[in-house]
């Protein structure tokens, strides 16, 4: 009995480790949906919006747009999520508040069981999109969008459009990540007097991967005798190991930072105390450690969550799949103001990287 | 490869070490004593989680590192008092709410972090201080005896828990309730007392150690902020035979591989990342697997107590 309770306490402890993310809480999907239709019965009149304006049906004019939103962490996990939460939130202002949009969403949904759940109880519940902010998501978002051919769904990130089951109302989205990585990449090899650069990484998949891959291509295109030192937790959000491993990597002899992932703030928090500037990606991070975070990688969804409500309103429920690119202008390098080190050498070899991308002469990826 | 074999790397090693020991140390010797009087706290997770919120959140409006300590101690005892009031007054099934008071934990410091923080701050926690001529001996000095003041009390905290379980009456009353509380109760020890005291007491130690990563080792607080470390700790109760040293081997030994696999990924040994990061856990399950220490389970573990059953 003990044995079994001790194998019990272990295991958890595994699948709590191992995830790296709490054990989502039970989905209020259907809370918040009542919610959002309180919000459009209170405002039925609301006026047009500018953005709305853009929706021609009378529909659009008279009831909110209603986006529903699955995430594996929180929405100020300052990373992935937060980053499209942030996005949503901000269309939302522009397009005149609630009563033009309304935004219901469930975080650290990193149990895909409890997403796969949410994600039907939004579409049934009306939402005219239903973004499942996660790779892992796929193939629940999938048999979900089959079932409900009037809502439009989408997900990243991922580059399948739905095709391939032969579906029409799904969205995919895409961060080309190593772009920035690379970038970065040149940022940190021209900061670093060592030559020893730090990467804390989630696990070696996803956008994580290609960012680090970008990243190091970067850095030892502009210094080749650099050494850039990956150590990879294992993990999404365990912070308290990607603050470890950051310590590590200050130990080993690192004196510039970087990593992905919503753990990363544990990260940043040791970079703030032994004052090893930081290179960040996907959210802007500078609020942690104002005076260390040197630039951020930001993943910018604006363009692409727009492009996706005018098509929804057109009448096209999907079939898109959409790419984060320098060019696109849905990644951005975000020079942090606070942070002093940046000389102009940096800065135009930043801007020459951005540009050469951009155009096609550099390639993030070797 | 070479890298790996140099001094340095393996002064890193055992600083790392020592570092990533603390806040197990804190939940696992707490567990001890609960354990050892017969009471299983598989909530740890949730009072660790408790404790480093309330923690941080005293240091980041208030400054006060002494007063973020004692409040984390205070949240954590608060939580082992609902724990003992939950499998010593109305009997629960320990197993079943420990999960509960995990799930509390966590539910409850998410929500007051939303509620209050709501994004990720950071405070200056604890500083890393030498020891007095420990401190400044070359190599060893730096990296075994540099540590915050939250190390060294994790680490002190050890020989006091022997100290206290195998040496005074209070002990022995502990290991009596745990062992046989019907004979314990016959001679006049008072079982629930002493449940109620040890569950509290482990609740107060979770509580510091989850403070012991937000305003010493992090210096942050996130959701979920120990992301595992409690149900770890109840494992490493199991693996050290319910003996403060004994755990605290234990705690070294996971807290040592876990070191080991950063370094092995920082010198690129060319172990695939995904291996390198199951080392530690491998480890506790083979470790649990192969010892066999019943002898050292107190015999009435888990098991409500009701006089005269």
């Amino acid at each position: 009995m003990r044995r079994t309770l001790a194998l019990i306490a272990l295991s958890l402890s595994l699948l709590l480790t191992a995830c790296g993310g709490a054990p989502a809480a039970p989905a209020a999907p259907t809370a918040a949906a009542t919610e959002a239709a309180t919000a459009a019965a209170d405002a039925p009149t609301a006026e047009p919006t500018a953005a709305a304006a853009e929706a021609p049906t009378a529909a659009a004019a008279t009831e909110p747009f209603k986006v529903a939103i699955v995430m594996p962490s929180g929405i100020t996990d300052l990373a992935w999520s937060q980053s499209m939460y942030d996005a949503l939130k901000a269309i939302q202002t522009e397009m005149g508040g609630e009563s033009a949009m309304t935004i219901s969403y469930s975080e650290n949904m990193f149990n895909v069981t409890d997403a796969a759940a949410a994600i039907r109880d939004y579409a049934s519940s009306g939402n005219k999109l239903v973004i499942a902010h996660g790779t892992q998501y796929g193939t629940s978002l999938f048999e979900v969008a089959a079932d409900f051919p009037e809502t439009a769904f989408a997900w990243g990130t991922a580059t399948d459009a739905g095709e391939s089951a032969g579906l029409k109302n799904i969205f995919a989205y895409n961060a080309k990540a190593e772009e920035g990585g690379y970038i970065n990449g040149v940022i940190a090899a021209m900061l670093s007097k060592s030559g020893t650069i730090g990467v804390i990484g989630p696990v070696e998949a996803g956008d994580a991967k290609t960012y680090i891959d970008g990243f190091t291509a970067g850095a030892m295109a502009t210094n080749p005798a650099a050494s850039v030192n990956k150590i990879y937790t294992g993990s999404f959000g365990d912070t308290a190991k990607a603050a470890e491993a950051a310590s590590t990597e200050i130990a080993a002899g690192a004196d510039v930072l970087t990593g992905s992932a919503q753990q990363v703030v544990g990260a940043i928090g040791i970079a703030k105390d032994k004052g090893i500037p930081w290179l960040g990606t996907q959210s802007d991070q500078s609020s942690l450690a104002p005076e260390l975070v040197v630039a951020t990688q930001v993943y910018d969804w604006d363009s692409t969550l727009k492009d996706m409500f005018a098509k929804i309103n057109a009448g096209t429920y999907g079939g898109t799949a959409y790419n984060l690119t320098l060019a696109n202008g849905g990644l951005k390098i975000a020079f942090n103001p606070g942070y002093t080190g940046v000389s102009p050498e940096i800065k135009a070899a930043a801007e020459a990287a951005i540009k050469g991308i951009s155009d096609g002469t550099i390639k993030a990826l070797p | 490869m070479e890298q790996l074999l140099t001094i340095g790397t393996l002064l890193g090693v055992l600083h790392s070490m020592i570092r990533l020991a603390t806040p197990y140390l804190y939940a696992a010797i707490g567990e001890t004593l609960g354990q050892r009087s017969g009471l299983l706290n598989l909530g740890v997770e949730g009072m660790m989680l408790m404790g480093a919120y309330v923690g941080f959140y005293v240091v980041f409006t208030t400054g006060s590192l002494l007063g973020g300590v004692l409040a984390a101690a205070l949240a954590g005892a608060l939580l082992g008092l609902m724990m003992a009031l939950v499998s010593v007054t109305f009997r629960a099934e320990q197993g079943i709410s420990g999960i509960g008071m995990y799930l509390f934990g966590l539910g409850l410091s998410s929500l007051l972090f939303k509620l209050t923080l709501g994004t990720v701050q950071s405070v200056s926690g604890f500083p890393e201080v030498p020891l007095p001529l420990l401190g400044s001996i070359p190599g060893i000095g730096p990296s075994l005896f540099t540590h915050s003041v939250m190390v060294y009390a994790a680490f002190a905290l050890v020989p006091l828990a022997a100290y206290v379980l195998n040496r005074t009456t209070w002990g022995l009353n502990i290991r009596a309730v745990g062992d046989n509380p019907q004979a314990a109760d016959a001679l006049g020890v008072p079982v629930a007392a002493v449940r109620y005291a040890t569950a509290t007491i482990g609740g107060l130690l979770a509580g510091v150690g989850g403070a012991s990563l937000s305003i010493s080792a992090l210096n942050i607080f996130q959701e979920n902020l120990t992301g595992g470390i409690g149900f770890i700790a109840v494992a490493l109760v199991y693996f050290g035979g319910w003996r403060p040293v004994g755990v605290l081997l234990g705690v070294l030994l996971f807290s040592f591989v876990s070191a080991l696999q950063l370094w092995l990924q920082v010198t690129g040994v060319g172990l695939p990342s995904d291996l390198a990061v199951m080392l530690p856990y491998l480890l506790t399950i083979l470790a649990l697997a192969v010892s066999n220490r019943r002898a050292g389970q107190p015999s009435a573990l888990t098991k409500p107590f009701t006089r005269g059953a």
